[in-house]
């Protein structure tokens, strides 16, 4: 490690990254008072469902789920970005991951938590969600460890837990930095949550071993937790569910929604806090470039999957598949290819659009829209057509849906809002000890 | 059957011949007497919401303009290897040792897995609280829970039925005899179309029928091994 770096430029590093913590404008307050209000009215909506019934959705058989897990298999796939872009990133040492590591792990914890709300709202009977666990009680039972649902249940809960970890000890040095700069209450929180870190040297190097473990790790449960998801359709007999592509596909769909995110966090927390000199454009290109990887790979999966599906001529499952390629879901299954696969090729192909933050933020929406109508596609069409012709159905969210998917939507950027105030959202010691490399 | 044989076992299955059938709906309206299965308003139906543990469906036979539109009933299966129970995450469906796909309502917690994996489409959800149109809530059977708001149902076989020829048949010390055991559709069925009894039992009614060379099942390539065996129309 060099020193040329200078303890200037360090105290500077310090002081900007720092400053998006201390100061709360007008313009802040009312963003969290409006995200928050949206927030409640989803609560209250819930309340609604739990008191009068799932019947408040717009499900009805065959179709018996939709909305609301096509939202929580979206969610989960945000939070693919975290784990993608930090531990993939930290594994290959690509140096160009330092400023948005911690965005994007943020990104994680908080959409793995909107996720499970949405295993809430699913649940018909919510009061009794305890069944899920495996607990002792007099009558014995246990939870059915053959189900694929608790199978994600454990999935989740470990993939939360060990996000948190990731999230906090790379945390914990710019803990110890807030503790020495802020006065009185945050004070002593930030105290107790550096573990009293002095930055010594054993200190460090039990840090970077720590790193060192926890990251192959997680990017393994990574994979793991969105194959379990994948293979709750998987596992299915459903006509276009019971199919083995589908594992790999959700755990690389998972990693292009999270990408579009990062890219979202990044040009608004940018803007915002105005860091252009640490998220420049390099940061935009190279991401970029990994959505295009992604846009391929997914879109490889995919004709994989209908041709096979095409040239097996199974009645089933080609109902299905024709009635998104050219049936009644066509509009907008077209739709969803324009978004996910056309527009980021198109666009992030060109170099020159790649150095273009505005451009690339919007494909990320694209990307995110164009996923959330692929998870409802993956759920829809192959409910709507069972083997049983007489129950075919159709189906659209209803109010109550909707206004639970946009209040999840609202809470989610409500945390990461408050916890912009409380994490810095670059990790300081890390762009340091990244400029102090260069 | 013998002491030494231990306790007579039994499958419970039913034949259904569709050459009988006459679509006429008796069997769906005695299932929800005996059942308590709720009424379902206009809107529900409209919502394809109605619940029913069997209901008569339609289907087109030939290709225009030779066709003709013929029903056959559908209930629970009761599958030996049912798609629903194993994706239940806590075992609220169930098998029972005599074969019946058993549902246990306070066990369920309403995640609808079983719902969607049924390849016959036989499980029923109730989206809200039940509700039966006056003076129908009077006539309500005592032998038959009602299921709430969030849980999910469907034909048992009428397993109330079972279980109380069962109790009497040990009572006696004696095995349940042929045509001791009756649901309600089977019951009221007028011409005889719906046969039911022990699988295990050669002799039974059941087993002779299903023997019989019109018998199918439906999805039969499924591999789910149906309780209900189907016998083709007469052309
Ligand atoms: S018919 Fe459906 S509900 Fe009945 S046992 Fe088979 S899969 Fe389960």
């Amino acid at each position: 490690m060099t020193q040329d770096a200078g303890a200037g430029e360090f105290e500077r590093i310090n002081c900007e990254l720092l400053a998006p913590m201390e100061s709360f404008g007008a313009g802040y307050l009312a963003l969290v008072i409006v995200l928050a209000c949206i927030a409640a009215l989803g609560a209250g909506a819930w309340a609604f469902q739990v008191e009068t019934g799932i019947g408040q959705t717009n499900l009805h058989p065959p179709i018996f789920w939709a909305s609301y897990i096509a939202s929580f298999v979206f969610w989960i796939g945000v939070s693919h970005s975290g784990t993608f872009i930090s531990g993939v990133l930290r594994l290959t040492k690509a140096e160009w991951r330092r400023p948005v590591t911690r965005m994007s792990e943020l990104m994680t914890i908080i959409s793995v938590g909107i996720a499970a709300l949405f295993v809430f709202y699913h649940l018909g009977r919510v009061w009794r969600w305890y069944y899920l666990l495996p607990y002792p009680n007099q009558r014995g039972i246990w939870p059915n460890f053959r189900s694929p649902l608790l199978w994600d249940a454990t999935a989740i809960f470990t993939y939360a837990t060990a996000s948190t970890i990731y999230l906090y000890l790379p945390l914990i040095p710019d803990f110890a930095l807030a503790r020495d700069r802020f006065r009185g209450r945050r004070k002593w929180i930030y105290g107790l949550l550096s573990l009293g870190w002095r930055g010594s040297q054993s200190q460090w190097e039990m840090l970077q071993t720590a790193i060192r473990i926890i990251t192959p790790l997680i990017v393994m449960v990574m994979i793991s937790v969105h194959s379990i998801v994948g293979w709750d359709f998987g596992m299915s007999i459903v006509p276009g569910w019971h199919t083995s592509i589908i594992a790999p596909y959700f755990v690389v769909g998972a990693v292009h929604s999270g990408l579009g995110m990062v890219v979202i966090a990044m040009f608004v927390v940018r803007k915002a806090y105005g860091l252009q000199t640490y998220i420049r454009l390099e940061h935009f290109d190279k991401l970029g470039k990994l959505i295009v990887v992604t846009t391929l790979t997914l879109a490889y999966l995919y004709f994989a999957e209908l041709l096979t599906t095409w040239y097996g001529k199974f009645p089933d499952e080609e109902s299905v598949m024709y009635s998104m390629l050219t049936g009644r879901f066509s509009p907008v299954w077209w739709a969803m290819i324009m978004m996910i696969y056309v527009v980021p090729l198109v666009t992030l192909t060109i170099p020159r659009f790649r150095q273009w933050p505005v451009g690339i933020m919007i494909v990320g929406v694209f990307i995110n829209i164009g996923m959330y109508t692929e998870r409802m596609l993956i759920l829809v069409p192959p409910l709507a057509h069972p083997r049983l012709s007489y129950n075919w159905s159709a189906y659209s969210p209803s109010i109550i849906e909707v206004i639970l998917m946009a209040a999840s939507l609202a809470f989610a950027v409500l945390l990461y809002v408050l916890a912009a105030k409380f994490v810095p959202m670059i990790s300081i010691w890390e762009e340091k000890e990244g400029r102090s490399r260069a | 059957m013998s002491a030494t044989e231990g306790p007579p076992t039994y499958k419970w299955e039913m034949v259904i011949d569709l050459d009988r059938c006459t679509g006429c709906q008796a069997c769906v309206v005695a299932c929800h007497a005996e059942n308590n299965v709720r009424n379902s308003s206009e809107q529900e139906c409209a919502d394809g919401r109605a619940i029913s543990w069997i209901r008569i469906e339609r289907y087109v036979e030939g290709t225009y303009p030779n066709t003709r539109v013929r029903f056959v009933p559908v209930l629970c299966q009761h599958c030996g290897n049912a798609p629903c129970e194993p994706v239940c995450p806590v075992y609220a469906s169930y098998h029972t040792p005599d074969g019946l796909n058993a549902q246990v309502y306070n066990r369920c917690i309403g995640v609808r897995y079983c719902g969607n994996n049924c390849p016959y489409t036989a499980r029923q959800f109730n989206w809200f609280d039940p509700q039966w149109d006056a003076p129908l809530e009077e006539q309500l059977n005592p032998d038959v829970t009602v299921r709430m708001n969030g849980i999910m149902e469907k034909c048992t076989f009428c397993v109330q039925r079972i279980r109380r020829a069962k109790e009497q048949a040990t009572r006696q010390g004696r095995p349940v005899q042929d045509g001791e055991v009756i649901p309600a559709c089977v019951q009221s069925c007028p011409t005889s179309a719906l046969v039911f009894g022990n699988r295990h039992d050669p002799e039974s009614r059941v087993s002779k029928l299903a023997a019989s060379e019109r018998r199918f099942h439906l999805l039969e390539s499924l591999g789910v091994e149906p309780s209900v065996t189907y016998l083709k129309r007469l052309p």
